[in-house]
């Protein structure tokens, strides 16, 4: 056989495996947990109420200090049972909107999860190795620096908008979860 | 007369009660109007803020704006950075410093999702501001590739992509890096940034471990002249590129402890040069490197080398070039960042054979938009070069990325 004629069995040989690859699966790279399943994660043994939060500028004011860019919603829903309720939103990582659910007992965080990543890379945020970072933290206010976590979230390289979209979101929730109360 | 009088009252009083009896019945009417009013009001106010969360589902878009502009009424997104540099560097020969300015790179992303199966991915590229004959700059397609989700945590793309190696090449956003300009390793041992055409798998799972196996157009690297074997000029772009012989690429990173990010990538080029019998037969490229941050701070070392076999390359002792780095920071608050940076490159010829110190400082208006600034010491290793190449100087930059 000559070279010629080897490069091109190997190079179809290739291109038939991943034609086979390609059509033999229909995963939906992204979608790691639907809106019914984390609720019945957050709320194992009571049926939450859907309540309403309205933003009015004053909440508009810190939420964008949090994110750094326009808040433009003027009310959020959430879920509550008890001292927990649990919150769904959407921040942008680098381009493309992560759908967050976080879960707050108390003032405390006590769960996060990434229900849908769309971007091509930083998908590591999802992973309990990160995630469990945000576990039982809850919020402070400085007079210098704003609204923010107790604590320090250590960043992924390559991931650090999706880094960045996970902590404002955890800092909105426990926001609105204290204002809630007033 | 007197029975007149007496029924006056009475009639006066009936007169009132009806009066009454219609003023009593105008309010209600009126209160029943405004009932409906604002009941069409609380309507209009519902559909509002149901129109403003989107979807009026449960789950709300914090950035409705951006998502508006990157709809343009389909899946279709937008982003994009850049960065502008001013060099300042006094060389031994004062004919060889550098004085100049230069809108070093403007990108744009476009992004497209067919389904939530399929997507599509691309980065332009000006580069120096101005492309076309005789002109500094180039326009280049960095990154076109399809996307097709396999399961949860195996993607195929295929098209035109940068290569699962090193640090930046992935991820070369500028305010992702500190120094005015990327480190010099990334660019003469592994060629940042570095695209190829042809396909690659990328898996993930749930313990951190990450891989990426990629079948793809090969480097066409010079054996004779000024550039002869320097990996950098080896880069073909995918521009009407030689593909008579391919290469591989396979990568493992691991993420999975907190602060903790290792990575290692293996590549083969069956012919670096893409022409047989020139001396220069094959390569392989092996290219590690750690990143570990703790709070503030941060330490990032790589090491990248490459081993070419032929009797040309062995020759000319290029058969081995390596390189690496070590760059300590600080972010000492949201806004500051310090760092220094140790590299020592081993290329091809006397301009890539060097050892570099910089350090410096970057100060972010926002999470995306940073200023930085550095001072750099390069030392060169040939003696010959050394003498009027040696330089100290600053660097200024600004960068942004949407």
């Amino acid at each position: 056989m000559t070279e010629q004629a080897a490069k091109y069995r190997l190079t179809s040989a290739i291109c038939v495996l991943l034609w086979g690859f390609v059509n033999s699966a229909h995963g939906q790279m992204g979608v790691y947990m639907e809106t019914e399943d984390f609720l019945e994660t957050a709320f194992p043994d009571s049926e939450p109420e859907v309540s309403v939060i309205w933003i009015n500028n004053e909440r508009r004011e810190v939420m964008e200090e949090i994110l750094e860019h326009p808040v433009n919603a003027l009310r959020i829903s959430y879920w509550v049972s008890g001292d927990t309720t649990a919150w769904i939103l959407d921040e942008i990582g680098k381009d493309k909107p992560i759908t967050i659910g976080v879960v707050v007992q108390g003032d405390a965080i006590k769960m996060i999860r990434v229900l849908v990543f769309r971007e091509i890379r930083g998908w590591e945020v999802r992973h309990p190795f990160f995630t469990d970072q945000f576990l039982n933290s809850q919020l402070t206010r400085e007079e210098r620096q704003g609204v923010g976590l107790d604590r320090t979230i250590d960043n992924i390289t390559g991931a650090t908008l999706s880094v960045n979209a996970l902590r404002g979101v955890s800092e909105i929730v426990l926001f609105l979860v204290q204002e809630s109360k007033t | 007369m007197h029975r007149a009088l007496l029924l006056l009252p009475l009639g006066i009083g009936c007169l009132s009660f009806g009066v009454v009896a219609q003023e009593a019945a105008s309010v209600e009417e009126i209160i029943q109007q405004q009932q409906e009013q604002i009941n069409a009001l609380q309507e209009q106010i519902e559909a509002t803020a149901e129109f403003l969360e989107i979807g009026g589902s449960s789950v709300t878009q914090l950035n409705r704006n951006q998502l508006q502009e990157r709809s343009i009424g389909s899946q279709t997104s937008i982003g994009g950075y850049g960065e502008i540099h001013y060099n300042n560097l006094d060389a031994k020969d004062p004919t060889k410093d550098t004085d100049k300015i230069d809108f070093h790179r403007f990108v744009l992303f476009f992004a497209h999702e067919f389904n939530d199966r399929v997507s599509f991915f691309s980065e332009l590229e000006v580069e120096h501001s101005l492309a076309g004959e005789g002109k500094p700059g180039e326009v280049e397609i960095e990154q076109a590739f399809v996307q097709v989700n396999l399961s949860n945590e195996i993607a195929i793309q295929g098209g035109l992509f940068v290569l699962p190696v090193g640090i930046i090449n992935e991820t070369h956003e500028p305010t992702t890096f500190y120094g005015v300009e990327r480190n010099a390793i990334e660019s003469a041992i592994v060629p940042a940034t570095w695209w190829e055409g042809g396909a690659q798998f990328v898996g993930n799972s749930a313990s951190g471990l990450s891989w990426n196996a990629g079948f793809h157009s090969g480097l066409e690297m010079y054996t004779t002249g000024s550039n002869a074997f320097r990996v950098r000029k080896g880069r073909q772009k995918v521009a009407n590129a030689v593909a008579k012989d391919f290469a591989f690429t396979g990568r493992l990173r691991y993420t999975g402890m907190q602060g903790l990010d290792v990575a290692a990538t293996w590549q083969y080029q069956s012919d670096p040069s893409n022409k047989s019998g020139d001396g220069l037969d094959d390569g392989i490229l092996i290219e590690a490197h750690a990143i570990y941050t703790s709070g503030p701070f941060q330490l990032r070392a790589l090491y990248a080398g490459w081993e070419f076999s032929g009797s040309v390359v062995e020759a000319a002792n290029a058969d081995s070039q390596s390189g690496f780095y070590i760059e300590p920071s600080w972010r000492i608050n949201e806004r500051w960042g310090v760092f220094a940076r140790i590299e020592d490159v081993d290329g091809a010829i006397s301009s890539d054979k060097f050892e570099e110190f910089r350090t410096g400082l970057s100060y972010y208006a926002h999470p995306n938009a940073v200023f930085k600034f550095d001072i750099a010491n390069r030392n060169y290793d040939v003696v010959s070069k050394a003498k009027v190449s040696d330089f100290n100087g600053f660097n200024i930059g600004m960068a942004y990325q949407f």
